[in-house]
């Protein structure tokens, strides 16, 4: 459907095309009437004109985002090159829970005409990566038959709440783009924008891409500009492979184009690699390596020169071929050798291809469609594309064959030569899929490469339902280290060659049903759906006044509204609104003790938001929320985030990079995220580093990211944060006061709602003696909880059970504040009670506050002769100190000390005199 | 005849053994808790609550070892399980501060035990963060009224928090406070103080209710609970025998000496577990000859339970080496308690020889720190230097852990103890 250049990390090369016009006097920016994109190093060129459907990077690489080109603009100078656009949504753009208001499943290719208006619709025009062809399809027509499947298709437009069918008047109103079918881009450059509508396919495949010569030819520099992209991509790859079985079809099909347009240049670094690794070998690898290629080359040309129905095609084959060749043949000078083997190799194997191609036609398709691939031999692809727009009828007969499987080119053609033009459909439709290559996995064993290309395969043929034969590139691959590696006789390497080509295809072939969730490893359920059983039976209502009563005061009951709250609340929605309003970020620092709102403030404010958004006051935006408690590592957080935005399992420091990526770069369509980072202090690392992420996405240009942070202490960004955070953290601050006495009542008030079960004394009595203590609101509902269950059980009829009065009330504060030391030690036995005293009067007579066990003993066994008790043994003794010291009564050096281990009171001496002197009267 | 009236009698005894050994040993849960029925109901209301109405709770029972907490907590949920409507509706997870000691094995056990979708077998796979995460998940999706409520029992609860950061605990609290599934989280714990080891933001979510179990049994009802412990239940096969035994017991608890044993330990420590290891030795005396317990017995169980461990060593020590401790005690004396070295033990002890001795030998120095360290393997010596390989052998600080009377005690008690030995003990300096 769309092509993967977009991977392809080029430098492309925008110029403007036709002359200026003045477009704004004021702003002094210019009209432009089309403009040219090349890729450097490429002849190539794309004419994007106004009107035309184009593709807009993103930061979803597979899925671009797709406009319509309304307006080039750019200023004076020419620096910047801007254009105006009207959005279209992909289904996976519209936010998750507005997914289910389409009501029906959606077309792989379906998006939406978008009418709202929280997207900038001017846009940089560097990020525009080519055309695509949009159409529009009547409300109630089908969506046509899978054939065209680089096709977009516009049923219905989306304005952010709901899908509303289009009016066709809105796709036409360009004068440019009058038919559904946009003008597409023409090859050659030179032609005007709006001449010929041409098949889409093949053209298609003649944007900016990498030529392989070039890259040859250019050497180090372009190659490492493979290279890392090929590495990244890989990690990226192995990843979209990893979470393969929980995302759709289409998703995995993505992931494979992504794979896809990965392997060129991973295979052509690869080959470089080999070459340079082991300078001891370096000429039988370059042999093997040049010879493999001039083999190709060498078919190639055969075929075309056999097969083409032009001279002149044949023609361009051979100069686009040279450089090429010459390229390869530089570092050993032995441009003659190879030709003659791979000539006759290739008889050798034609006859195992076609047998292979009897066995299965349908494969012949997707071949080809690889081999149409530009990505691998762009050169060649243009050629292709040509020929498909002079003579339609012979698209395959002139598709250059991958390199790799020269051999079944030759029978491939001889077959297409057959059955013309079968299925036309299906080779324009299919996707670049096969030509997969997992390019980390290069180094595996072959056994490996093959399972996974029949893997990859199986899973291509599930989403499209088209059978297709497997990917030939990593067995090349191996085969070419094998090859080197091995260091045989270049006949000798030749026909292994040959023969592990043949059998991948066939095991390929013949394992057709091999289900991709074989790579999910079966040991780690990781989609293993995590609830609680539910009850068998149902949970009982509230019965009666108290119960009822319980029910509200419990803290999880969401009030309808927060009390007391009413200025903070005001406080971080104009916040919150006004970033969300303006596109930007900024970050909000919340500081209090616990029990304070903080949290339950922040969900209002977003409740409330989300309700702006939903009646289309406000933009949408996206609220996310991690905690600091509930994380097992500061680092987790970044990958809680990336889950939560994007539902990704991904490490830590994958995580991390994908979101700096995600937060600094611009993605037109991108809704403002508004993170709620709770408990804040227990991200703190070494190097803050987590912190310093956090508070820095906000601060950049196309992040769009609100951070409020939550944690206690009012002087946390002081305290622990090193000034580079603490800076980016901002001033933007707030503390929540503990509540005072009247909050307090007011809070247990609105959540009894007119539900009369207290006393006002009692209320009253609850709110002043916690707004004393502590000003935490969810001690003052455990209390007033607690209280009612007290009276609920001081009447003998839970139902005739009354108000909560003030003596019920001063029960459960007596229950929750007073301290149980004294009762512990009134309840304590008489030998402990005596060793409390032994205690005290040590420390009396050492004027210390610590005496060993031996100095307390003495003490003890005094004490116990004057009460007329029998002395007890220095082991029981010792058994009373440590039931004491458990009880942490009395405080304990290690018992390993024995008799000499050091005593000490956790009560005060007076608290344990009132007791004892108690417990005597 | 004679031999079948034996042999009833050796089952018969052999039953009774059976059934107070049950009894002491903590197998089997008594009937009733004793003396703690108002905490018993209140948390049985409170587990019931969760239980049926899916209200989340947390709770801590606080009470000094051996006060029965255990016992209350598995009362309760015996009494809970019996109700027809929450038997099949909750999920108990028992968890130890001992066995997990840290978050990262308590998670897992914790899985394990509800049984969650990522078990495989008897294994929990994933790592710690994934397995917190979908913990909190399976959690989170749970609402009041659908899911089945969640028993959350941590025993030693102080344990846990000494847990790195107090993630279970704030983890679990916070879901008792938020409209999660319905959790209740029992904490036993025998420290007073655990609130004040829970960091502030864990201490606001738990609800603050504690249970104390501190026993304020008089003596009498412990000796009435000692009669009732000792007595055999009234579904007992053999009528006869079950009047002869309790009567027996009834008497026993009578006798002025059983009084005195029992007030002794009562004054010692009042939890039933040092009670029933008490008994426990008396009624192992029981046999098919004796099939009752005599005051003697209880005497000799008393005896056994109260006896100084160290003073027993003393008895074992050969003559040399009780000379050396003698020495030790007094220098200890003349220094007041300063630590001492062998040479200056050696030396104590070879004046002693010059000067008193007529019985002991001179033993030649290897012998005699050949002794002394055998001293210091039993711990009677410690040494006071933490680097003990820097400093020879001889001059090593080292400090008694023995008290005067320990040492008398066992000079009395020791046998055939040379009497010019046992004078330089009694003398006041060496």
């Amino acid at each position: 459907m769309v092509r993967y250049f977009t991977r392809l990390r080029m430098r492309r090369i925008y110029k403007w095309g036709g002359r200026p016009y003045i477009f704004d006097r004021k702003l002094k920016s210019y009209g432009f009437e089309y403009l040219n994109m090349s890729v450097e190093g490429q002849e190539a060129v794309t004419t994007v004109t106004p009107g035309q459907y184009i593709l807009i990077e993103g930061n979803d690489d597979e899925y671009p985002f797709v406009a319509k080109l309304l307006k080039f603009f750019g200023d004076e100078s020419h620096k910047q090159k801007k254009a105006l656009v009207q959005w279209f949504l992909r289904l996976s753009e519209v936010p998750q829970n507005k997914k289910l208001l389409l009501g029906r499943s959606p077309h792989p290719q379906e998006i939406f005409y978008y009418l709202g208006r929280a997207c900038d619709n001017e846009i940089n025009a560097e990020s525009i990566l080519g055309t695509v062809d949009v159409q529009h399809v009547p409300e109630d027509t089908p969506f046509p038959e899978p054939g065209t499947k680089d096709t977009l298709y516009v049923k219905l437009s989306w304005d952010t709440k709901a899908f509303n069918v289009l009016d066709p008047v809105l796709m036409q109103d360009t004068p440019a783009s009058t038919p559904p079918k946009p003008a597409l881009p023409l090859f050659p450059p030179c032609a005007s924008p709006t001449a010929t509508p041409v098949s889409r396919g093949p053209v298609r495949r003649a944007l900016p891409t990498p030529d392989p010569t070039v890259m040859r030819r250019a050497g180090s520099v372009s190659d490492t500009r493979a290279t890392m992209s090929a590495g990244k991509r890989s990690t990226l790859e192995a990843e979209s492979i990893h979470s393969a079985s929980k995302l759709s079809a289409s998703k995995i099909l993505s992931a494979k184009r992504r794979g896809s347009a990965a392997d060129t240049p991973g295979v052509r670094k690869k080959l470089q690699l080999s070459i340079g690794a082991s300078p001891g070998k370096k000429m039988t690898r370059a042999d093997v390596l040049c010879e493999l290629l001039d083999e190709e080359m060498e078919s190639e040309k055969v075929i075309s020169l056999k097969l083409s129905s032009s001279v002149s095609h044949s023609l361009q084959h051979g100069c686009s071929l040279s450089p090429m060749r010459s390229g390869c043949k530089t570092p050993n000078g032995q441009r003659r050798f190879p030709w003659k083997l791979s000539s006759i190799s290739l008889d050798r194997l034609s006859p195992t291809a076609l047998g292979e191609q009897d066995l299965s036609r349908a494969t012949t398709p997707s071949r080809r469609k690889e081999s149409a691939m530009a990505i691998r031999k762009p050169a060649l692809g243009v050629l292709a594309e040509e020929d498909s727009e002079d003579s339609p009828m012979q698209p395959i007969a002139l598709t250059p064959r991958s390199k790799r499987k020269s051999a079944q080119l030759v029978s491939l053609r001889i077959r297409k030569q057959l059955n013309l033009l079968d299925n036309t459909q299906e080779l324009i439709s299919d996707g670049d899929d096969d030509c997969f290559v997992p390019s980390k996995k290069d180094l595996q064993s072959s056994s490996d490469e093959e399972k996974t290309d029949s893997e990859e395969e199986t899973r291509g043929r599930n989403c499209k339902t088209s059978v297709r034969t497997p990917c030939k590139t990593p067995s090349k691959k191996k085969d070419l280290q094998s090859s080197t590696d091995e260091g045989k006789t270049e006949s000798e390497e030749e026909t292994v060659v040959r023969k592990t080509r043949g059998r991948n295809c066939k095991t390929s072939v013949r394992t057709p049903h091999k289900k991709p969730s074989k790579k999910v490893t079966p040991s780690t359920p990781r989609h293993a759906t995590p609830s609680i059983p539910s009850r068998t039976v149902p949970a009982r209502q509230p019965g009666n006044i108290l119960e009822e009563a319980r029910a509200r005061l419990h803290v999880s009951s969401v009030p309808e509204s927060l009390p007391c709250r009413e200025q903070e609340f005001q406080d971080i929605y104009n916040f919150v609104e006004s970033k969300v309003m303006d596109g930007t970020g900024g970050c909000m620092y919340i500081s209090g003790v616990p029990g304070t709102g903080k949290t339950a403030t922040i969900h209002e404010v977003i409740r409330c938001l989300q309700h702006a958004s939903d009646m289309d006051e406000i933009p949408t935006f996206r609220f996310i929320e991690i905690n600091g408690m509930k994380m097992t590592d500061p680092h987790q957080a970044y990958v809680q985030i990336l889950q939560k935005l994007t539902d990704q399992k991904v490490t830590a420091d994958h995580a991390a990079a994908l979101l700096e990526k995600r937060f600094s770069n611009p993605a037109p369509k991108k809704e403002t995220t508004v993170l709620l980072v709770d408990e804040l202090d227990l991200l703190w690392t070494r190097k803050q580093n987590v912190m310093y992420n956090l508070f820095d996405w906000p601060t950049r240009r196309h992040a769009r990211l609100v951070v409020l942070t939550i944690a206690n202490t009012m002087d946390l960004p002081e305290r622990i944060m090193i000034n580079r955070v603490a800076s980016r953290l901002g001033l933007t601050r707030m503390s929540f006061q503990p509540y005072s006495f009247k909050q307090l009542q007011q809070i247990i008030t609105s959540r009894l709602n007119k539900v009369k079960a207290f006393e006002e004394d009692a209320l009253q009595l609850v709110s002043r003696k916690v707004a004393a203590l502590s000003g935490d609101a969810r001690r003052c509902l455990d209390i007033c909880r607690r209280a009612t269950e007290i009276c609920e059980h001081s009447t003998s009829h839970p139902s005739s059970a009354g108000l909560v009065r003030m003596n019920h009330v001063m029960e459960a504060l007596d229950e929750m504040f007073s301290s149980s030391y004294i009762t512990a030690i009134r309840c304590a036995s008489l030998q402990e009670q005596l060793f409390l005293r032994a205690v005290i009067a040590e420390f009396r007579r050492l004027g210390l506050e610590e005496a060993t066990f031996q100095q307390v003993f003495v003490q003890h066994r005094a004490l116990s002769r004057v009460e007329g008790l029998q002395p007890i043994s220095v082991s029981e003794g010792l058994a009373v100190c440590q039931r004491l010291g458990a009880c942490r009564l009395l405080l304990l050096e290690a018992s390993r000390l024995d008799m000499l281990q050091r005593v000490r009171l956790n009560v005060s001496q007076d608290d344990v005199l009132y007791a004892l002197k108690a417990v005597r009267d | 005849m004679c031999t079948l009236s034996r042999q009833r009698k050796g089952s018969i005894h052999e039953l009774v053994q059976m059934i107070l050994r049950e009894r002491f040993c903590h197998q089997r849960l008594p009937e009733k808790p004793v003396g703690m029925e108002s905490q018993h109901k209140h948390l049985l209301e409170l587990l019931r609550r969760t239980a049926v109405h899916g209200e989340s709770n947390s709770v801590l029972i606080v009470g000094p070892r051996g006060s029965g907490k255990t016992m209350l907590l598995n009362c309760v949920l015996r009494e809970l399980l019996e109700v027809k409507d929450v038997n099949k509706n909750v999920l108990p997870v028992h968890l130890n501060g001992l066995l997990q000691t840290d978050d990262r094995i308590a998670l897992k056990e914790i899985t394990r035990q509800l049984n969650l979708e990522n078990v495989v077998g008897d294994k929990v796979f994933g790592s710690f963060a994934e397995n917190l995460a979908f913990l909190l998940e399976a959690l989170k999706k749970g609402d009041r009224s659908s899911s089945r409520p969640v028993l959350f029992i941590l025993d030693e609860f102080d344990l846990f928090a000494h847990h790195k950061n107090q993630t279970l605990l704030y983890n679990l609290l916070d879901v008792s406070q938020s409209a999660q599934a319905p959790v209740a989280v029992i904490g036993l714990t025998c420290r007073l103080d655990v609130l004040e080891l829970l960091e502030k933001r864990v201490k606001s979510r738990f609800s603050h209710r504690q249970i104390h179990l501190l026993s304020s049994l008089s003596f009498i009802q412990y000796l009435d609970n000692v009669r009732s412990q000792l007595s055999l239940p009234q579904d007992f096969p053999d009528t006869n025998f079950y009047d002869e035994w309790n009567d027996g017991i009834k008497t026993l608890c009578e006798d002025q000496s059983v009084v005195d044993v029992l007030q002794r330990h009562y004054n010692s420590s009042k939890d039933f577990r040092s009670l029933h290891l008490l008994l426990m030795l008396a009624l192992s005396r029981v046999s098919a000859s004796k099939p009752a317990i005599k005051p003697t017995d209880l005497l000799e169980a008393s005896r056994v339970c109260m006896v100084d461990s160290k003073a027993n060593i003393l008895h074992g020590l050969s003559i040399l080496e009780l000379c050396l401790i003698i020495a030790m005690k007094h220098l200890n004396d003349i220094y007041e308690g300063e630590p001492f070295n062998f040479q200056m033990v050696h030396n104590e002890f070879k004046k002693f020889l010059q000067r008193k001795s007529h019985s002991i030998h001179n033993f030649d120095k290897p012998v005699v720190i050949k002794a002394f360290e055998h001293l210091q393997q039993l711990e009677l010596i410690k040494s006071m230097d933490s680097s003990t390989a820097k400093i020879q052998k001889e001059y090593q600080l080292m400090k008694l852990l023995l008290d005067h009377s320990q040492i008398m005690e066992a000079l009395q008690k020791y046998p055939q103890c040379p009497t010019d030995v046992k004078q330089w003990a009694m003398s006041a300096f060496g």
